[in-house]
């Protein structure tokens, strides 16, 4: 299946991609790494900071189900179907908050390996992250 | 010895729940006159005010009601440290001798159902909330999975902490929820955000809460009991702590908002939390206050089941925390929510707390408030 070319915000991944990378900012000064990318390091103040386009694998750090249907600004499919939340750590960058492609809770586990995939949302496309092939239990 | 500065010498309270017909502001009325009949004094007397509301209107806007003195008036906006931050100001106001007698007052009312934010208002884009990542209950779930993972602990401690509060709740006749469910109703209940099932969260609701403070060494004059606010502290996030709305976190994390305005609160009153006698701590869900036990000093991260299992925090234990049954019980209304807890506070110190009333007439109470995007309050009081 073709995925539209629109994201549903400039500057968040690259896209359209072979291989699409979430786009952070790293600050030359100290290193902290951030999603998204910021104009300023939020840990030392610095204004030194420039874009990174971080790992795309890590481990699932923390994870719900989103079982009832958000207010606006939640712009998903009128049927509400629930989704799984969580936060994956890409090693040694930072801790990203996405949604993820499974929201069946026997099948999420902290610690489990993850993988940044580019997925339809309405007419553009949003990132989210999905168990890696093969790792799934 | 000589007093401590700030005492709070009245207390007023309009219940908490859903008042059909009734606007918020009226609430703040009501709550405002109770609190002045509670210290004796009349509207005239008040030198300064300070209060906040988040959907419920401009608090200053309440002079209509009792006469317009042209005291000082000050609104305060400060998401769920909305009633927290304006007690700070009139802590200050007295400390500096600017003002004698204050009132400061936290009124609200919400719409059914999990607040709905906005994005641009928190500095994120709006595909932040368009692709349903912007909702608080997610952030309490995700915080409280990741620390039951790390302490080992068992979500029927998140039961236990929701039963003691609806058992609280129903000795309290301001509460909203007033009928006591047991730790297998409430862990059975459809799950609203896993591990959190739909009676392990508080709801957004309407009350109102206002305080009247005087300075510590005149206190005697309006109130027999007096309560002093030994300290009140607010602290916003820093960064590597763990927060709400946040698209990413540091890897290594920071000590939240909580631990900083707890130890600020202690540091400055100069009572630790080993002398607390009991504590209202922010419970948005059961979660909560599991881990804001720990992150006020109360306890050590990973204590808490055994706490709950040997009833340490209940009427009647070591430490009761929530005697009124915190949020979960009497439903979050921001601007008055933080209050609510000095109130609770202020009546347990004087005896004055009826059915739920603990025992062994303790002289310490702490409060403490958590929320959006990373702010928390909290105080110390003693008789």
């Amino acid at each position: 299946m073709e995925l539209p070319a629109e994201p549903v915000a400039p500057g968040l991944f690259t896209w359209p991609a072979e291989e699409p990378r979430l786009i952070g900012s790293r600050c030359h000064d100290c290193g902290a790494v951030t999603f998204p990318a910021r104009g300023s390091c939020p840990a030392c103040t610095s204004l030194a900071v420039e874009e990174r386009l971080l790992g795309r694998t890590g481990t699932l750090w923390s994870w719900t189900v989103q079982r009832f249907r958000p207010k606006a600004p939640y712009a998903g499919p009128d049927e509400f179907e629930p989704y799984g939340v969580g936060y994956v750590e890409l090693p040694g960058e930072v801790r990203v908050e996405a949604r993820l492609t499974v929201a069946d809770p026997d099948r999420l586990r902290i610690g489990m390996p993850m993988e940044l995939v580019v997925v339809p949302w309405g007419d553009r496309v949003t990132y989210a992250f999905a168990p890696r092939e093969g790792d799934e239990r | 010895m000589t007093a401590p500065e700030v005492a709070i010498v009245g207390i007023g309270l309009h219940p908490f729940g859903r008042h059909d017909g009734v606007p918020a502001r009226a609430m703040g009325v009501a709550a405002v006159r109770a609190a002045l009949a509670d210290a004796g004094v009349e509207w005239r007397d008040v030198d300064f005010a300070f209060g906040g509301s988040r959907d419920g209107g401009n608090a200053d806007a309440l002079v209509t009601d009792f006469g317009l003195t042209g005291l000082p008036f000050v609104n305060v906006r400060n998401g769920c440290a909305t009633g927290g931050s304006a007690l700070v100001a009139a802590d200050t106001t007295i400390r500096a001798g600017a003002g004698r007698l204050g009132v400061v007052v936290g009124f609200d009312k919400h719409a059914p159902g999990a607040f709905g934010s906005d994005p641009a208002a928190y500095g994120l884009g709006s595909w932040y909330g368009e692709t349903g990542l912007m909702v608080t209950t997610q952030f309490f779930a995700l915080k409280i999975q990741r620390y039951l993972h790390d302490h080992g602990i068992t979500p029927a401690a998140l039961a236990r902490v929701a039963a003691r509060a609806f058992r609280n709740g129903a000795a309290n006749p301001n509460a909203w929820r007033r009928r006591p469910l047991t730790e297998a109703e409430i862990g059975a209940a459809p799950m609203v955000a896993d591990p959190l099932t739909r009676y392990m969260f508080c709801s957004p609701g309407e009350g109102a809460v206002a305080l009247v403070v005087a300075p510590g060494d005149e206190a005697r004059r309006w109130c027999e009991r007096p309560v002093f606010l030994r300290s009140a502290a607010v602290r916003t996030r820093r960064y590597g702590s763990f927060e709400v709305f946040s698209p990413s976190l540091a890897a290594e994390r920071a000590d939240s908002p909580t631990v900083d305005a707890a130890r600020a609160a202690f540091a400055a009153a100069g009572i630790g939390p080993d002398d607390v006698g009991v504590a209202q701590l922010q419970d948005t869900d059961a979660g909560a206050e599991i881990m804001h036990l720990a992150e006020c000093g109360l306890c050590k991260d990973g204590e808490q089941e055994e706490w709950l299992a040997r009833g340490v925090t209940d009427i009647g234990g070591a430490l009761p925390v929530n005697t009124d049954g915190g949020c979960l019980a009497n439903g979050e209304p921001i601007g008055a929510s933080g209050l609510r807890q000095v109130y609770e506070v202020v009546a347990q110190l004087q005896g004055r707390a009826g059915d739920r009333q603990i025992p062994g007439d303790p002289r310490v109470g702490f409060t403490h408030v958590y929320g959006a995007p990373g702010i928390s309050a909290c105080t110390v009081l003693s008789r």
